[in-house]
């Protein structure tokens, strides 16, 4: 057993939804400066520069980086030969984007309740998603969410005869619908199979994954790369304003399902796509 | 080309405006978003007056971060529009001229922009740090318990926009 006191959670949680609001990941920056070279439209190529600019400003006179600083989204895992003593872990969790919020001059951007819609004024609480995995460490992910892009997102409960095909229609589908109003150029997390809230939640974890990485599973990495070429094709481009350049990455996120579904997730994620990692426990 | 424009301005300078063209923008905007425009819509509603004149106006979607001691701003770029689709005909149809945001407007929204010879400006989405550097001073006006949400007017110099519907309807979206 491995004791970790939550006041160290707090902590990390803390630093990590600060930095990623300033600093894009380097996979995510690299990306953008690479696809500004890139660009096939002068206007596109003109909005990149500015993208580019905006995290160089951000990053130097510690301006966030966009001003929806998001919806604080925080994956857990919990290594089960863990004891986590010293409070609970949800509210060390909270405690640290409350932290982060407060002292990092970051926005505020949630309401108590979805009808009564009063703001907390400390960005709490989080979504949290805690999984329990083998080990003595703990893996804090934070991604924090702009909704612009959130709102674009959706969810198709497709029928098995559909396949790949039926796949491929719905993310097009909503990379189209979302269009200029998610910030592109986009990351595009999309979850296929489990059941519907799997399917959503697989989407919203793929957004993590680091840019340029490959998926284990040959054939879905041939359909990542089919479908973010296809989705480049579309002309969206940067900003919605045209090019060639309208999504940065697309990954994917399988699960086994019941014999009579397909269910597809997609979640949305503009340029600003923040996600960063820490481990407890690594000596 | 880059056209430089100040606002407030008249009706005869935005219709000269023409969808896709880069217009950087000076003076004084209204910021409002989503809580806000719902009490403008109450208070039109009940048939009382607004805090705010809007003849000539412009308004742009965004609630900024926080500033930090000694700053006049936190980050500042546009936020989607078509979120406040359901006020902008009526405020159009009051006098508003110009609203500057991100992304596609309803067909109410194009209609209203071609009835009053307004003009919608797009800002880039995810830039607001760098937008940030164009404001040179910020103030609330009025609904200051909505937060980021609250009303401001800004004074802004050199402000990128595209134009992205113009007062004859054409728009950059298709
Ligand atoms: S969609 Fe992303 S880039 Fe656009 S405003 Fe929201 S958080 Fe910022």
């Amino acid at each position: 057993m491995r004791r970790i006191d939550v006041s160290l959670i707090t902590q990390k949680v803390a630093e990590l939804f600060e930095s990623v609001n300033y600093k894009l990941s380097d996979d995510v920056s690299k990306a953008l400066r690479n696809a500004s070279e890139k660009e096939e439209s002068a206007l596109g190529r003109r909005v990149l520069s500015s993208l580019c600019e905006n995290m160089d400003v951000a990053e130097n006179e510690q301006i966030p980086i966009c001003q929806d600083t998001g919806m604080a989204v925080v994956f857990l895992e919990i290594g089960q030969e863990v004891e986590l003593v010293g409070g609970y872990i949800e509210d060390a969790v909270n405690e640290g984007v409350r932290k982060a919020y407060e002292e990092g001059y970051l926005r505020k951007s949630v309401v108590n309740d979805p009808l009564e819609r009063i703001n907390t004024k400390d960005n709490t609480p989080a979504i949290i998603h805690e999984r329990i995995v083998k080990g003595d460490k703990v893996k804090i992910t934070v991604a924090p969410k702009g909704f612009g892009s959130e709102n674009m997102s959706r969810l198709f409960m497709l029928k098995p005869a559909q396949g790949v095909e039926g796949v491929k229609d719905a993310v097009l589908e909503t990379v189209k619908a979302a269009g200029p109003n998610a910030c592109p150029p986009f990351v595009i997390g999309v979850g296929i199979g489990g059941d519907f809230e799997k399917a959503a939640l697989m989407a919203k974890h793929a957004l993590t994954r680091e840019i340029g990485s490959k998926n284990e599973k040959e054939e879905i990495n041939s359909l990542e790369e089919e479908l973010l070429s296809s989705i480049n094709s579309l002309g969206i481009g940067p900003a919605g304003l045209g090019g060639s350049t309208t999504a940065l990455a697309v990954f994917i996120e399988t699960y086994p399902t019941h014999i009579a579904g397909l269910p597809v997730a997609v979640n949305m994620c503009c340029h600003v796509s923040r996600h960063r990692s820490a481990v407890i426990g690594e000596d | 080309m880059e056209i430089k424009i100040n606002l407030p301005t008249t009706k005869e300078e935005i219709i000269k405006l023409k969808c896709g063209d880069f217009v950087s923008i000076s003076g004084e905007i209204y910021v409002a978003r989503d809580a806000a425009h719902k009490r403008l819509m109450e208070l039109i509603k009940e048939g009382r007056p607004l805090p705010i004149n809007l003849e000539n106006e412009a308004i742009y979607y965004m609630g900024p971060s926080p500033a930090r001691p000694g700053r006049i701003i936190g980050s500042a770029g546009p936020t989607t529009s078509s979120r406040m689709d359901f006020a902008a005909p009526t405020l159009l149809d009051m006098g508003l001229l110009v609203m500057i945001g991100k992304g596609k407007r309803s067909p109410e929204v194009h209609e209203a922009i071609k009835r009053n010879g307004a003009v919608y400006f797009a800002a880039i989405g995810g830039a607001g740090a760098l937008i940030s550097k164009s404001i040179e001073s910020s103030e609330i006006v009025c609904y200051e318990d909505l937060g980021a949400e609250a009303i401001r007017r800004l004074t802004v110099k050199d402000f990128p926009v595209v134009v992205a519907i113009d007062s004859g309807g054409r728009d950059i979206y298709g």
